[in-house]
C-alpha cells in the first residue's frame, strides 16, 4: 500500500516522495510549565539557573513524601484569555490538562508564525485545514475529587457509603451532562483541533513520559507519508491532583523530600537521588515539512534527523532497561546516518528516580563509550518537575533553542555525582552544537530517542 | 510498488462478550446471536441503563505462559493478553528468541483501566468535610492508602496492556498506545501498518482493548444520554439503522492482530489472512459532542483510505461488482451516527453505495469502545475468508431516511474480496481501513 493521498499531491511531488523521504523540521515551539509560557520564558529561567519548583499549592500534599511541584503562576496563564471568543463557553468543560494544551497550541502556532483561525481571524491562512494534523500525548486524567464526592454525598446509604440504587436514580444527576468529556485523554487534541481547525490526522498517544516523543514520531511519519504538511505535536499533563499524585506515590516515583528546599529535591544521576518531583505542563511544537516551511516563509528551527522507539519488556513499573534505551539511541542515530561521535549534547529524561537514571546512564555509556563522560547534558526536570506526558516536549523545545542559540543552559543538581556523566551544576555557556539527542524512558517501558540537527 | 511495501495480517484473536475464541464467536455472529443482558458486575438496577454486553467466564491466566509474570493486571490488560495470545499463536511466529526483537513492535488503541469505585468512594467520603463542602486532601491521602490498592492504581494506565504484551512475548520494538475513544483501535492498526512501511519494524502486534463497564463509565455515558435505555428488552436494544434506535449498547473486550511485511510473511511461509491496503484518518474539528452534520470528517477518512488503496469508489470492477463489497459500519445505533455515516458512505460511493452491503456487528456484540474497531476489522478478515456477511440484527423497522443495504437480520453469502472498516470517535477522530483478500 502506498500511504500517500494521491489527489492531494502533484505528480512531481509524488515522484519526489517515492524517491526520498520528506524532511521534517520544528518550526515553532510552545512549551508551558512552571517556568512560564513559551520558549523565551523557559530559556531565560534555565540560563539563569532559576527553578520553577516550589512548595505545592494546588492541594495540600503533606501526606505525601514530596511537597514540591512545578506549578504555573496563576497570574501568568489564563485559558479564557487564549481561546477565541466564540469558544469561551467550552472553557468550563476543560480539565487542567486541556487548558495546558490550549495554551501551548496558541504559543506554538504564533511562534511558528503559522496563522490559524484560533489565533488570527483576519489574515489568510498559510496552510489548509486538511493538511494540518495534531498529535498530543496525554495521561490518565483524574476526575475532580470534590465534584465526584459532592455527588457521592448525595447518595450515601445507612452505612455511610454510596448506595448505588440512590446513585442511579438521583446521585449521578449531580454530575453535569458533559462530565465524562472533561476527562477523556483525547479531549486535549479534540479542543485544540477545534480551536485551530486542524482537520488532518489527529491522535492521542498515552504512553506516560514517552508520549511527547512518540507523538513527534507519529507526526513525522504522517508528514513523511504525505498525509499532512504540518502537525501540532507534543503533550501536556498535570498529575497535581490527589488521585494521580497517589498513583505516582504508589508507583514509587515521588522523591522523599520532607524537610528539603525545592531546589534540592530532584538530583538526576546522583548517588543520593531521591526520586522525582512532578510538574504540570508540557507543550506543543509545530512539526513541518521542510519545503512547506520555507515556501510559506517560516523558519526551520531544528531538523528531526533521526527517531526511534523501543520497549523495555522487563519493566516492573519503575524499571527501564539500559539495553533497550541504548537500542533506541543507536537506531535513531542509524536512521540519521550519524555516528555517536557526531552527537554534541544530550537531553536525557534525567528525572531523579535512581533506577531510571541508572539505566539511562548505562545506556549513554554503552553507546558513547569513552566519550560518555565528556558529552554535555541538559537537564530539564530540576527546573520544571517531571511533566509526564508533556515532559518530552519541554526537552525537545529546549534542545531546539540550544541549537539556535549555540549555547547550553545552566544545570541544577545538588546531588552527589560519581563523575561518570556531565550532570553536575554549571552555568549557561556557549557551545558549538550541530546535533542534540533527546531521550525518554516511560513508566510502562516505552523508550524514545530523537536526534535534532541544526538548521541554517 | 515494491513487495516490501505490502502489509499483510497473519494472526488474529479476540476476547468478546460473545466468546473468547475466533471461530466460535464468528459462528455466533453469522447466526445473528447476542448476549446483551442485565449488568451483573455491579448493581445498576436503578441506572437509566441497566444492561450491557459483558465478557463472561473469562480467565486470562489460561492465555499466558506464567501468570505470575504479570502480577495483578487490570481488566483491559486481561482482555488484551487473551486476544494477543490467540493472534500470536495463529501467526506462527512462536519463540521470539530467534528473531530481532527490536524489529517487533506493538501499537494498541487501549482504553484506560477500571477505577476501583468501591474503594474510591470510601476514601473520598472518609475525607469529606461536610461544612466546607470539599475533600480534605491530607485525610484523603491517608484514606486512599487504607482503601486503594497501589498496584491496582498503577495498572489502570492506558499503556499497561501494551506493556504486558511486550513482557509476555519479549517484544522490544516501537510501542505505542493511542486513546482516541471509539476510533482508537482502527487508528492503531492503520498507524502500525505505517510504522512497518516506514521501515521501523518488521512485525507489529496491533488492535485494542477496553472496558467502561463500571459505575463511572456507565454513569458518564448515561449523563451524555448516548446509551440505549431500552431496559425492558436488552437483546433488541442495539438496533443500528432502525427508526427506533435510541443509543448504543455498551460492550467490552479486545481484538488483536499480528501484521508484517509480505516479504517477512512469505519468507516464513505464514498463513495470510488479508492485506491492509489503505488507511484514512481525519479530525472533524467541529464540536466536542457532535459530528459534523454533513459527515465531513468521516467522508474524508473513507475517501483517503480508498485513495491509499488505489480504489476509485465510483467505478465497477470488470465483473460488475462495486470496488468494495462490504463495509463494516461504525453503526453505533445512535440517531446521529447512523444517519451521518450513511450520508458519508453515499457521498463517497455515489450510485454504487446501495449495492454495497454495510452491517454493524454492534447490533450483536454491543460497542467495545476503544476495542470496537479491531474486533470489526477481524470480522472483515473472516468475511474475506468465508465469503459470508454477518447480519445487522434487530433491524425490524428500517429508518426510511437510511436506504443502504444493511443486510437485515439474516446473514448473506457473497463474494467479498475487499472490505472497508469505519470507526468514528467522540472528539472527532475518524479512521477507515481497507483490507483485501490476499
Amino acid at each position: 500500500m502506498l500511504l500517500i493521498p494521491r489527489n492531494a499531491l502533484s505528480w512531481g511531488r509524488r515522484l519526489h516522495y517515492r524517491l526520498m523521504r520528506r524532511r521534517t523540521v520544528i518550526s515553532g515551539a510552545g512549551p508551558i510549565s512552571a517556568l512560564g509560557v513559551g520558549l523565551d520564558a523557559h530559556w531565560d529561567a534555565m540560563c539563569s539557573g532559576r527553578s520553577g519548583l516550589r512548595p505545592m499549592t494546588t492541594f495540600d500534599p503533606q501526606w505525601y513524601p514530596c511537597h514540591v511541584a512545578g506549578e504555573l503562576d496563576a497570574g501568568a496563564f489564563k485559558v479564557r484569555s487564549i481561546v477565541p471568543k466564540s469558544y469561551r463557553k467550552a472553557v468550563k468543560v476543560m480539565c487542567r490538562d486541556v487548558e495546558l494544551a490550549i495554551g501551548a497550541a496558541a504559543e506554538a502556532i504564533m511562534h511558528a508564525n503559522l496563522q490559524t483561525p484560533g489565533v488570527d481571524h483576519e489574515r489568510g491562512y498559510p496552510i489548509k485545514s486538511e493538511r494540518l494534523g495534531c498529535h498530543i500525548g496525554s495521561g490518565l486524567i483524574a476526575a475532580d475529587v470534590n465534584e465526584l464526592t459532592t455527588a457521592f454525598v448525595s447518595s450515601r446509604g445507612d452505612d455511610g457509603e454510596v448506595d448505588l440504587r440512590a446513585w442511579g436514580t438521583t446521585g449521578m444527576e449531580n454530575l453535569t451532562p458533559l462530565w465524562l468529556l472533561k476527562y477523556l485523554p483525547n479531549m486535549l487534541a479534540c479542543h485544540v483541533t477545534i480551536v485551530h481547525d486542524c482537520r488532518g490526522p489527529s491522535n492521542t498517544i498515552t504512553c506516560a513520559e514517552s508520549s511527547s516523543a512518540l507523538s513527534l514520531g507519529e507526526s513525522m511519519r504522517v508528514i513523511e507519508r504525505g498525509a499532512a504538511d504540518a502537525c501540532l505535536t507534543g503533550g501536556a499533563e498535570s498529575k497535581l491532583n490527589p488521585l494521580n499524585y497517589y498513583r505516582q506515590f504508589c508507583a514509587g516515583r515521588l522523591a522523599e523530600a520532607r524537610g528539603l528546599e525545592p531546589d534540592d529535591v530532584v538530583r538526576p544521576f546522583a548517588s543520593d537521588a531521591l526520586g522525582t518531583a512532578l510538574g504540570e505542563g508540557g507543550g506543543l511544537l509545530v512539526l513541518e515539512d521542510l519545503e512547506h516551511c520555507t515556501q510559506r516563509g517560516g523558519t526551520p528551527l531544528a531538523e528531526v534527523l533521526g527517531y526511534a522507539a523501543t520497549q523495555s519488556p522487563d519493566h516492573d513499573g519503575l524499571g527501564a532497561t539500559a539495553e533497550d534505551i541504548a537500542a533506541a539511541m543507536t537506531l535513531a542515530l542509524d536512521s540519521a546516518g550519524v555516528d555517536p561521535s557526531g552527537v554534541d549534547a544530550i537531553v536525557p529524561f534525567g528525572c531523579g528516580i535512581p533506577a531510571i537514571d541508572a539505566a539511562e546512564a548505562e545506556a549513554i555509556q554503552t553507546v558513547f563509550g569513552d566519550r560518555a563522560s565528556d558529552i554535555e547534558l541538559v537537564l530539564t526536570v530540576p527546573f520544571t518537575g517531571n511533566c509526564n506526558a508533556g515532559n518530552g516536549t519541554i526537552q525537545l523545545a529546549v534542545a531546539t533553542r540550544c541549537l539556535q542559540a549555540q549555547s547550553l543552559p545552566a544545570r541544577m543538581n545538588t546531588g552527589t555525582l560519581t563523575g561518570d556523566l556531565k550532570a553536575g551544576p554549571c552555568d549557561a555557556r556557549d557551545a558549538a552544537l550541530q546535533t542534540m539527542l533527546v531521550l525518554s524512558a516511560s513508566q510502562g517501558g516505552q523508550n524514545t530517542a530523537v536526534l535534532l540537527g541544526r538548521t541554517g | 510498488m515494491s513487495k516490501r511495501s505490502r502489509i499483510v495480517v497473519t494472526g488474529a484473536g479476540w476476547v468478546t462478550p460473545m466468546g473468547h475464541d475466533l471461530e466460535s464467536v464468528w459462528t455466533r455472529l453469522l447466526a445473528g446471536e447476542t448476549d446483551v443482558a442485565t449488568i451483573d458486575r455491579f448493581d445498576a438496577s436503578t441506572f437509566p441503563t441497566t444492561f450491557a454486553s459483558q465478557v463472561r467466564n473469562y480467565d486470562w491466566t489460561g492465555f499466558v505462559d506464567d501468570a505470575a509474570l504479570h502480577g495483578h493486571p487490570g481488566k483491559h490488560t486481561q482482555f488484551a493478553l487473551g486476544a494477543a495470545r490467540q493472534a500470536w499463536d495463529a501467526s506462527g511466529l512462536g519463540d521470539v528468541s530467534t528473531l530481532n526483537r527490536h524489529r517487533i513492535g506493538i501499537y494498541l488503541g487501549a482504553g484506560e483501566g477500571v477505577l476501583d469505585f468501591t474503594s474510591y468512594q470510601r476514601a473520598s467520603l472518609a475525607a469529606w468535610q461536610e461544612d466546607a463542602g470539599v475533600v480534605d486532601t491530607v485525610q484523603w491521602g491517608d484514606a486512599a492508602s487504607r482503601f486503594l490498592d497501589g498496584i491496582g492504581e498503577v495498572e489502570q494506565e492506558p499503556n499497561m496492556p501494551a506493556s504486558h504484551i511486550s513482557r509476555e512475548f519479549g517484544l522490544r520494538g516501537p510501542v505505542y498506545n493511542c486513546l482516541t475513544a471509539c476510533a482508537a483501535s482502527t487508528q492503531a492498526i492503520g498507524e502500525a501498518a505505517s510504522i512497518i512501511q516506514r521501515g521501523d519494524a518488521d512485525v507489529m502486534v496491533s488492535g485494542g482493548t477496553h472496558t467502561m463497564l463500571h459505575v463511572l463509565g456507565v454513569t458518564g455515558f448515561n449523563r451524555l444520554t448516548a446509551m440505549s435505555t431500552r431496559n425492558d428488552s436488552p437483546t433488541t436494544a442495539s438496533r443500528p439503522f432502525s427508526r427506533s434506535r435510541d443509543g448504543f449498547v455498551m460492550g467490552e473486550g479486545s481484538g488483536i492482530i499480528v501484521m508484517e511485511t509480505l516479504e517477512h510473511a512469505e519468507a516464513r511461509g505464514a498463513n495470510i489472512l488479508g492485506e491492509i491496503r489503505g488507511f484514512g484518518s481525519t479530525a472533524d474539528a467541529y464540536r466536542i459532542t457532535d459530528m459534523h452534520p454533513e459527515g465531513r470528517g468521516p467522508g474524508d477518512a473513507i475517501s483517503q483510505a480508498l485513495e491509499h488503496a488505489g480504489i476509485d469508489p465510483e467505478s465497477r470492477l470488470d465483473d460488475g461488482r462495486p470496488p468494495v463489497q462490504y463495509i463494516s459500519a461504525h453503526g453505533t445505533s445512535t440517531s446521529e451516527n447512523d444517519s451521518i455515516e450513511t450520508r458519508a458512505v453515499k457521498r463517497v460511493f455515489g450510485d454504487l453505495a446501495p449495492e454495497i452491503p454495510m452491517t454493524s456487528i454492534k447490533s450483536m456484540m454491543g460497542h467495545l469502545i476503544c476495542a470496537a474497531g479491531a474486533v470489526e476489522f477481524i470480522t472483515c478478515l473472516m468475511i474475506l475468508r468465508d465469503h459470508v456477511i454477518p447480519p445487522t440484527i434487530n433491524l425490524q423497522d428500517p429508518d426510511p431516511e437510511l436506504d443502504l443495504d444493511y443486510v437485515p437480520n439474516v446473514k448473506r453469502e457473497a463474494q467479498v474480496d475487499t472490505c472497508l472498516s469505519n470507526s468514528f470517535g467522540f472528539g472527532g477522530q475518524n479512521d477507515t481501513l481497507v483490507v483485501s483478500r490476499f
